[in-house]
C-alpha cells in the first residue's frame, strides 16, 4: 500500500492542539515490582483471598443442610437464616474470588500503559471497491435487474410468507364480540357479599356502610339454592366474570344523593356501582365516608357516588356505572337488570353517554 | 509493542520464554489447525482497553445479565408458568387452604420450601434492577461524554434496543408469581391495550386469549420472559460487544491520548483478569444483596384476585415514569359515533414512552444532523464543552425525573401530610416548566466551567497564597497548572467552523432551521483560547513570576502540596532524610 493511500485511509486528527503532546507520561514502578517483600506479600495476600472464597464455598454447603428455611426456621436480624447465611457465604464466595484476581492484577501483573494505533471504522478505498465490483459482479450474473418478472414474483412470493405467522395468530384468542359490553349481572339476581356469598337485606347497612359485593351466581348459588352442574361457574370462566361484575354498596342518607338518575337506581339510599375503575380497571376500594367519594388506590382517580359516580379527580375519563337494584320478595337487594353500559376501562368499540341517556334507554328498554 | 517487564512480577518470567513446545503451545497448535484461531488471537488476546472508572458502569449492566441468566435458569427448575386452580398446602401457615394459581403456588414453594429459592428469586429481581439501573447509567455516561459520536452511532441504537427489551422483559418477569401486586399490573397493562385505538379490544383478546384475566396470560408471559427477549438480549448484547472491540474503546485526551491511538492495557492479561473479576464482584454483591435486603415479599400480598387491590400499588422503578404520567394525566376522553379513545390512557402509557423512546434512539444522528459533524471521534468530550448536549439531557433526566416523582404522589402525599390533588397539579406544570429550568441551569453551568478553564488555562489555579507588595497592596498567587492537565483542557473543538464539512446557511443562501438549530446549539460557547491569548497570557505569567521571584521559597513555601504537583520527592522539612 502506498503513502497516499495510507493518507487517505486514516483517521482525521481535527483538533487544532494549542500546546504540544507532552506524550505518555513516565513508568513508574510499583513496590512489588521492585521489593521481593512487597511482591510475596501480594502474592499471600491473592491466596488468602482465594482462601477465604473456599471457607465461604465450604460453608455455604453446611448452612444448606444444616439451616431449615420457611416461617418456621430460624431467625438473623430478624431475616430468615437459611436465606442470610446462604446469600452471604455465596456471596462471600463469589466476592473473594473477585477481589483476588483484581488484586493480583494491580499489584501483580505489568501495568505499563501501552499504545495501539487505532483505524478508521471504514475499510480502506480499495477493499470498498473490489467489495462494490464482487457486488455487482453477482448481481449482474445473477441477472436480477434484467429480470424483473422474477425479481418481483419472488418479492412477492417471499412477502406473502408473513401470512401464515399472522393467521396461526389468529387462534390466540376469541374475536371480542360484544363480551366486554356484558357482565353476569341479570334482573333479580341477588346482590351477595364478596366473601362470603350471603345477601342482604337494606336494614343489614347503616349510613355510610360499603359493602364490597357480588352477583350470587359468583358463589353457584339462586336465590340461597345451588345452580344445577352445568351452570356454575369455574376457573377462568369465574374469574372473567368475577373481575367484570365486582361491585360496591354504599348506603348514604337519600337527602344527600344530588342526581335523579342515582335516587331512581336506589332504594333508601343504598346506591350500588361497579368496583372497576373506569380508568384502567383497578378495583376501585378507598371510601370517603362523609362525602361519598371513592378512590381508586392505584392512579387516584375519585368518583362522587352520590352524582352518578362522576370524576371529581385523577386520570379517569368516564363516571363510574351504576347498577340500578331493588328488593326481591324475600326482602333482599336484587339487580333490576345487567349494568346499563359496558364497566371497565375504556375500548375502541364502547359507545359512551351521559348518565341521564343510558338511564332514559334503559327505562324505555324496562319498561319503567 | 515491546514491554520492559525485566522487573515486573519476577515468577512470571520463567513461562514466557521457553523453548520447547510448552503445553500451552500444543493446545494452541490443535485447535488452531482445526479452527484456524490463532490469526483473530494474534489481534485481539493484546488488545488494549483505556482504563476509567466510567467505563465500568457498561460492565455492570453486561455481568447482571449475566447473573440473571444463571439464576433465572434455577428458578424454571421450580415455577409452574400455570393459571390452574389449586389449593396452596404448602409450608406458609398464612396461606394453607386457600385457592390460587399454580403460577402463584410455585412461587410460595420457591420462596419457603426451596432451600435458596427465595435467594435466587431475591437476586434475580435485584439483579433486573441492577440491570436497568446500569444499562440508564451507562447511557448517560457515552451521551455526556459524547461517545455516541461518528462511527458509534450504531451501537447507540442497538443499546436503545437494549433498554427497551430489558424494560419488558422486567415487567413480563414481575408479572409471572401472580400475586395481588403483579396482578394488579397486568390488570392495568390490559386496559393500556384496550385504549389502543381501532385494534387495542382484539390486540388484548389475542394476548389474553379472552377476556381478562382469562388462563392464558401467565404461560403467555413465561415463554416471552425466558426465551423470546433473553434470546433477542443475548444477540443485542454480542453485537454490542462485538462492535466495542471493533472500534475500540473510547479514550479521554491527554498527554499520549489521541484520535489515532488507543492507550490503555492489554486484554490479556490484565483487562481479562480486571473484567472477569469484577463479574465476581457482580455476581458477589447481587447475593448479599438478596441476602439481607428482603425484595418483592409476594407471600405477603396474597394471591390475585380481580376484586382486590391494595393501597399504594406501584410497579418496578423503572416502570414508574410511564405510570406517573399515568396519573397527572388529564381525564381526557373522545366519544364519538359509538367509539371512545381514551387520551388519558394512550397519551401517557402508549404515545408519551414510544415518542421519548425513538428520540433518545435518533439522538446521535439528531445531534450530527445539528452540528454537520461528519468525522470519527475515538476522545472523549468533558460535559462542560457540549453545553446544550449536556443541557438537553439533563433536561430529558429532569422530564423523566418529574413522572417518576408523580408515580409515587400518593406517597409523597401521604409522607409531607399535603393534598395529593395538589401534589398532581403540581408536577402537572413542572414535567413542563422543570425540564425547560434544567436545561437553562445546565447550559450557563456548562459555559461557567469552560471559562474557568480558560482562565486556569491562562492565568494559572489559586494558589491561596496572598502576597502584599511593598506599596501594601494585596493580590493572590496564580500559578500555571501542569503540562499535562494543560494538554488535557486544550484538545477540543473550535465551536461550529472546526466541526466538519459544514453545508450550511451560505450554501443554499437562505437560513433554514437546521442553521437556526445550529447557531442555537453552538450559542454562548466559550471556545479555548488562541495561540496569541496563551503567548499574551504565559508573557504576563512570566512577568509576575519575575516579580514574586524575591520571596520564593520563604513565607509561601509548601505550595507545591496543593494537590497540583507531583510530590514524590519532596520534604516538607528539608533536613528530615529517612
Amino acid at each position: 500500500m502506498s503513502d497516499s493511500h495510507e493518507l487517505e485511509h486514516s483517521i482525521e486528527a481535527h483538533t487544532d492542539e494549542l500546546l504540544p503532546d507532552p506524550g505518555l507520561p513516565e513508568h513508574h514502578w510499583r513496590p512489588t515490582d521492585v521489593d521481593p517483600r512487597a511482591e510475596r506479600r501480594a502474592e499471600r495476600q491473592v491466596a488468602t483471598f482465594f482462601g477465604l472464597s473456599v471457607l465461604c464455598t465450604v460453608l455455604f454447603v453446611v448452612f444448606y443442610v444444616t439451616l431449615r428455611t420457611g416461617i418456621n426456621g430460624q431467625k438473623i436480624i430478624g431475616l430468615g437464616a437459611s436465606n442470610v447465611a446462604l446469600g452471604l457465604t455465596l456471596g462471600g464466595a463469589f466476592l473473594f474470588i473477585g477481589i483476588g484476581v483484581i488484586q493480583w492484577a494491580r499489584k501483580l501483573m505489568a501495568d505499563v500503559e501501552l499504545v495501539e494505533e487505532r483505524h478508521p471504522a471504514s475499510s480502506s478505498a480499495e477493499d470498498r471497491s473490489a467489495t462494490l465490483a464482487a457486488l455487482q459482479a453477482g448481481l449482474e450474473e445473477s441477472g436480477i435487474a434484467r429480470r424483473p418478472l422474477i425479481r418481483n414474483t419472488l418479492i412477492g412470493s417471499v412477502g406473502l410468507l408473513i401470512a401464515p405467522a399472522v393467521v396461526m395468530l389468529r387462534d390466540l384468542g376469541p374475536l371480542p364480540g360484544d363480551k366486554l359490553k356484558h357482565t353476569v349481572w341479570t334482573k333479580n339476581m341477588r346482590v351477595v357479599r364478596d366473601v362470603v356469598g350471603t345477601p342482604i337485606r337494606p336494614s343489614d347497612l347503616e349510613i355510610g356502610d360499603l359493602v364490597n359485593a357480588e352477583p350470587e351466581i359468583i358463589f353457584g348459588t339462586s336465590d340461597g339454592q345451588p345452580l344445577p352442574e352445568g351452570q356454575v361457574l369455574e376457573g377462568a370462566d369465574l374469574q372473567v366474570a368475577k373481575a367484570k361484575a365486582a361491585t360496591v354498596l354504599l348506603r348514604m342518607d337519600p337527602a344527600d344523593i344530588v342526581s335523579d338518575v342515582t335516587r331512581n337506581w336506589s332504594i333508601d339510599g343504598i346506591v350500588a356501582y361497579s368496583k372497576i375503575c373506569t380508568h384502567v380497571g383497578c378495583p376501585i376500594s378507598l371510601n370517603e365516608r362523609t362525602t361519598h367519594h371513592l378512590l381508586c388506590p392505584c392512579h387516584q382517580s375519585t368518583f362522587d357516588l352520590a352524582d352518578s359516580g362522576k370524576v371529581i379527580f385523577g386520570p379517569a375519563g368516564r363516571h363510574l356505572p351504576q347498577l340500578p337494584i331493588g328488593v326481591d320478595s324475600e326482602g333482599y337487594i336484587v339487580a333490576l337488570s345487567d349494568y346499563p353500559e359496558p364497566v371497565g376501562p375504556s375500548f375502541w368499540e364502547r359507545d359512551t353517554k351521559s348518565p341521564s341517556e343510558i338511564a332514559d334507554e334503559w327505562s324505555k328498554e324496562n319498561g319503567q | 509493542m515491546s514491554v520492559d517487564t525485566s522487573k515486573v512480577a519476577t515468577s512470571n518470567t520463567s513461562a514466557a520464554t521457553a523453548k520447547q513446545p510448552t503445553r500451552i503451545g500444543k493446545i494452541t497448535q490443535w485447535s488452531d489447525e482445526r479452527l484456524g484461531l490463532a490469526a483473530m488471537g494474534k489481534k485481539n488476546l493484546r488488545k488494549i482497553f483505556p482504563d476509567h472508572w466510567s467505563f465500568m458502569l457498561g460492565e455492570i449492566a453486561l455481568w447482571s445479565f449475566v447473573v440473571l441468566l444463571i439464576t433465572g435458569v434455577f428458578l424454571t427448575l421450580w415455577f409452574k408458568p400455570s393459571m390452574a386452580d389449586v389449593t396452596y398446602q404448602g409450608s406458609y401457615p398464612n396461606l394453607r387452604g386457600i385457592e390460587m394459581s399454580q403460577a402463584y403456588a410455585s412461587s410460595l414453594d420457591i420462596s419457603f420450601d426451596v432451600r435458596g429459592g427465595l435467594l435466587l428469586r431475591q437476586m434475580h429481581h435485584w439483579a433486573a434492577m441492577l440491570f436497568i439501573a446500569a444499562m440508564m447509567i451507562h447511557l448517560l455516561r457515552v451521551f455526556f461524554t459524547g461517545a455516541h459520536r461518528k462511527p458509534r452511532e450504531l451501537n447507540w441504537v442497538i443499546g436503545s434496543l437494549l433498554l427497551i427489551l430489558g424494560t419488558l422483559e422486567g415487567f413480563t418477569g414481575y408479572s409471572l408469581p401472580d400475586d395481588l401486586l403483579s396482578g394488579t399490573g397486568v390488570r392495568a397493562a390490559d386496559g393500556f391495550i384496550q385504549a389502543i385505538p381501532i385494534v387495542g379490544t382484539y390486540i388484548g383478546f389475542f394476548l389474553f386469549g379472552g377476556e381478562f384475566p382469562g388462563d392464558s396470560i401467565i404461560p403467555r408471559l413465561y415463554t416471552i420472559h425466558v426465551l423470546l427477549i433473553p434470546g433477542l438480549l443475548l444477540a443485542l448484547i454480542a453485537a454490542h460487544m462485538l462492535l466495542l472491540v471493533y472500534h475500540k474503546h473510547t479514550q479521554w485526551p491527554g498527554p499520549g491520548r489521541k484520535e489515532t491511538n488507543v492507550v490503555g492495557y492489554p486484554m490479556l492479561p490484565v483487562y481479562a483478569a480486571k473484567a472477569g473479576g469484577f463479574f465476581f464482584i457482580t455476581f458477589g454483591v447481587t447475593a448479599v444483596m438478596g441476602a439481607v435486603l428482603s425484595l418483592n415479599p409476594v407471600w405477603k400480598f396474597g394471591p390475585y384476585d380481580p376484586t382486590k387491590v391494595t393501597a399504594g400499588s406501584q410497579p418496578d422503578w423503572y416502570m414508574g415514569w410511564p405510570d406517573g404520567a399515568l396519573r397527572i394525566m388529564p381525564g381526557w376522553e373522545s366519544h364519538f359515533w359509538g367509539h371512545t379513545w381514551s387520551w388519558n390512557i394512550f397519551v401517557p402509557v402508549i404515545l408519551m414512552p414510544t415518542l421519548s423512546w425513538i428520540l433518545l434512539t435518533i439522538l446521535p444522528f439528531l445531534e450530527a444532523w445539528i452540528t454537520g459533524d461528519k468525522r470519527e471521534h475515538h476522545l472523549l468530550q468533558r460535559p462542560r464543552n457540549a453545553p446544550t448536549r449536556t443541557a438537553f439531557m439533563v433536561s430529558l433526566m429532569t422530564w423523566y425525573a418529574m413522572f417518576w416523582l408523580a408515580g409515587g404522589n400518593d406517597l409523597i402525599a401521604i409522607k409531607l401530610h399535603s393534598s395529593i390533588n395538589n401534589i398532581t397539579y403540581a408536577l402537572r406544570v413542572l414535567v413542563f416548566v422543570g425540564p425547560a429550568i434544567a436545561f437553562f441551569i445546565t447550559r450557563r453551568w456548562c459555559i461557567a466551567l469552560q471559562r474557568h478553564d480558560n482562565e486556569t488555562l491562562l492565568h494559572g489555579y489559586e494558589t491561596g497564597v496572598i502576597m502584599r507588595s511593598p506599596e501594601g497592596g494585596y493580590s493572590e498567587k496564580h500559578l500555571a497548572i501542569n503540562e499535562a492537565k494543560a494538554y488535557a483542557i486544550t484538545v477540543r473543538d473550535r465551536g461550529p467552523e472546526g466541526a466538519g464539512e459544514d453545508d450550511g446557511p451560505t450554501a443554499k443562501g437562505k437560513t433554514t432551521l437546521r442553521d437556526r438549530l445550529r447557531t442555537l446549539y453552538y450559542a454562548d460557547d466559550v471556545q479555548k483560547p488562541t495561540v496569541e491569548e496563551l503567548e499574551e497570557a504565559h508573557h504576563h505569567a512570566e512577568h509576575e513570576a519575575h516579580a514574586l521571584a524575591g520571596i520564593e521559597g520563604h513565607a509561601a513555601d509548601g505550595h507545591q502540596f496543593d494537590g497540583h504537583h507531583l510530590v514524590e520527592d519532596e520534604n516538607l522539612r528539608g533536613d528530615h532524610q529517612h
